[in-house]
């Protein structure tokens, strides 16, 4: 089992012809992603590699049946590429692309309340299921099938840093998910303890958080009420100082909210294991897991 | 990206939202000749920088004839203002507004955000005008008024009333109140905002309306499709090893510690910083390269950590997925040639091709220390930079 991806996924990549686009559908492909479609307006009739493009996403709906969707397109046509994979009933939409105007996002979540389509992203790396389904950017070689683990993070190369020490202590992943640094993603921490929850191959969660925002409070009051499954989390920025962008768009401390002490407490006082040095983490989750 | 007061009056301005009458001076006679203009006194003189809190730290100041002016402006214009938001170095003031003085009756506090969690527009509003709005929000929490706009929809004349009953406003504020308040939602989208505040907006004697203050914010994200906003960007307002790094889209901040660092990713980044501190050193900035950094972005940063003189070791932390770790390797090498480093450098990378990596730096010759994990990486350097 896993959530969201397995190996009935038939992935279409919106931007399939640009040279991110191309680059890491070959390494999704490569890693043993069913790739069934692209799009690219004005380029459909041609093919990447085997991979038939197509000019809109409904057309590649029809004539593949793809059921996810992932985005590298740029920043200004990024909200256009999601609603029309919304438009089109794609189940899962996966948006890698990073500096999306929020303006832009909050109209995507928005047109998207009510539809049927799933968004993870914007600014993510992606969702995985080892030895399944790549779906995204990150190194493939790092993760290890089979679960029991199941990994949500905000975070790009911090999660490839903690799987990469939960493959060590030979622990596997079910599911591995960034939901993106963005202050307006779609799936959010929620949403993903709640599928790991249900799922009868996941025993343990690892969720990682960092500054900004008060998803991860939210989380913890939800993982009090809702998940019975022990969690292992980590807060990056306890140094970071008030008030500056740390790198990701949502990741910015305003006044006294959303810092990283206060996210920890939170979790702690709702039953999660906290790890406070990342250096430790895979130890930490060999004697919680 | 912030702009300064006078800028944000000039965009409100343009929407018609109230503004004091008033001009921007760089000098004691340009504040005199506002003044002049102006033609009745009291005016006020306030400090143009990027920071809130101008008035307790001495940047807001009354004039009640021209004399006054000179004396106040030659104060203001090149002093080290110290605020809550400055950090205890203070920013040099280069300019000031020069505004007239109003008869206030009534101090309101009024703002426009994004709001993350429920992914709406929130206008958010209070009678405790001029205060410092968390500390309402923390202690009287009551006294703030929200509302929440459907951004596919857009503010109805409903939200503003909502607002305007909620702030008790006479009737016969109320109008240009509503009206003020579509304008300034209007400004808010237009031009991407991500914080559009007036603390405080004032109601005069004679039942105007009118922002005494402007602070407007933009998402970075989208000001490619601003390009009159990006004119108001202001360099002097922003440390210059910051401005350096920002030419080569490096994502850098620089802190008060002393151990420099490089990693691959925000999150990492942040990570690493943290686990310096751990180890009992201080970060010395924040920087992150991106998921693709280039041998050319890795000179760079290199450049940019030491062109901090507080910087006396580094450490560099790169978990490569899709960039390799050998390249990353001779990037390092040929960077550490290059800019001649004379701090002590800790390397700790992972991922694709990281036997041959760690080949590279060996054979290099340069004084680098390899690391095998993060924890083993943050000792290293911590001990390095004691001594």
């Amino acid at each position: 089992m896993s959530i969201f991806v397995d190996n009935n996924t038939r992935l279409l990549v919106q931007g399939i012809t640009g040279k991110e686009g191309q680059f890491h559908t070959q390494q999704c492909v490569a890693y043993g992603t069913n790739v069934v479609a692209g799009v690219t307006p004005g380029k459909g009739g041609q093919k990447m590699d085997y991979i038939p493009v197509f000019n809109t996403v409904k057309e590649a709906v029809a004539q593949t049946g793809t059921n996810c969707s992932m985005i590298f397109v740029p920043p200004a046509f990024a909200a256009d590429a999601i609603m029309e994979a919304t438009d089109a009933e794609v189940d899962l939409i996966v948006a890698i692309t990073e500096g999306i105007p929020v303006m832009d996002m909050i109209k995507v979540k928005n047109y998207m309340e009510g539809k049927t389509s799933r968004l993870i992203g914007p600014n993510c790396p992606g969702i995985i299921t080892p030895g399944q389904c790549k779906i995204g950017i990150m190194p493939g070689p790092i993760h290890k099938p089979g679960g029991p683990v199941g990994v949500v993070s905000r975070s790009g190369t911090l999660t490839y840093e903690v799987v990469h020490q939960l493959t060590l202590q030979g622990i596997g992943q079910t599911t591995c998910i960034g939901i993106g640094g963005d202050p307006v993603n779609g799936t959010n921490f929620i949403d993903c303890l709640d599928a790991f929850e249900k799922d009868t191959e996941t025993t343990g969660i690892v969720m990682v958080g960092e500054i900004g925002g008060t998803a991860e409070e939210e989380a913890s009051e939800f993982i009090t009420k809702n998940v019975t499954k022990p969690v292992v989390g980590f807060i990056a920025g306890l140094t970071a100082p008030p008030g500056r962008r740390m790198g990701h768009a949502g990741a910015i401390i305003s006044g006294s909210s959303g810092t990283a002490q206060g996210k920890i407490e939170a979790m702690k006082a709702c039953g999660i294991h906290i790890c406070e040095n990342l250096g430790l983490f895979g130890e930490l989750c060999s004697e919680v897991f | 990206m912030k702009i300064h007061e006078y800028q944000a009056k000039e965009l409100f301005k343009k929407y018609n939202i109230p503004i004091p009458d008033g001009g921007v001076a760089f000098n004691s006679d340009e504040a005199k000749k506002v003044a002049k203009n102006l033609g009745k006194f009291p005016v006020v003189v306030k400090a143009q920088i990027h920071a809130g809190g101008r008035g307790k730290g001495g940047g807001v100041k009354l004039a009640g004839s021209m004399d006054e002016v000179t004396g106040i402006a030659g104060e203001i214009i090149g002093m080290n203002l110290v605020t809550h938001q400055t950090g205890p170095e203070g920013k040099r003031v280069k300019k000031v507004l020069v505004e007239q003085g109003l008869n206030i009756e009534k101090e309101l506090y009024l703002s426009i955000i994004p709001d993350r969690a429920t992914a709406k527009i929130v206008i958010m509003a209070s009678e405790a005008g001029g205060m410092d709005i968390e500390e309402v929000a923390a202690e009287t929490p009551e006294k703030i008024i929200k509302v929440f706009i459907d951004p596919l929809v857009g503010i109805q004349p409903f939200h503003c009333r909502e607002a305007a009953f909620g702030l008790n406003l006479s009737s016969s504020v109320m109008r240009p109140f509503v009206s003020m308040l579509g304008n300034l939602y209007r400004l808010f989208m237009d031009y991407d905002c991500s914080l559009v505040e007036i603390n405080p907006l004032v109601i005069t004697a004679e039942d105007a309306v009118v922002a005494l203050d402007a602070k407007v914010d933009f998402d970075d994200n989208a000001l490619y499709r601003h390009k009159d906003i990006i004119e108001y960007r202001d360099i002097d307002e922003e440390d210059p090893l910051e401005v350096e790094a920002s030419k080569f889209h490096l994502n850098y901040i620089k802190l008060d510690g002393n151990v420099g660092n490089m990693v691959n990713g925000a999150g990492l980044a942040m990570a690493t910083m943290d686990i310096i501190k751990l180890a009992g050193a201080e970060p010395a900035n924040f920087l992150d390269v991106g998921g693709g950094a280039s041998a050319e972005m890795v000179e760079n940063g290199f450049r940019i950590m030491l062109g901090d003189k507080n910087v006396k070791g580094i450490l560099i932390n790169i978990f490569g997925g899709i960039l390799r770790c050998d390249v990353l390797a001779e990037g390092v090498v040929h960077a550490a040639e290059k800019t001649g480093i004379n701090v002590p450098v800790v390397i700790r990378m992972e991922g694709t091709n990281v036997e041959q990596g760690r080949k590279i730096l060996a054979e290099s010759g340069l004084n680098l220390t390899t690391a095998a994990d993060m924890k083993d990486a943050a000792q290293k350097v911590a001990e390095l930079v004691a001594g």
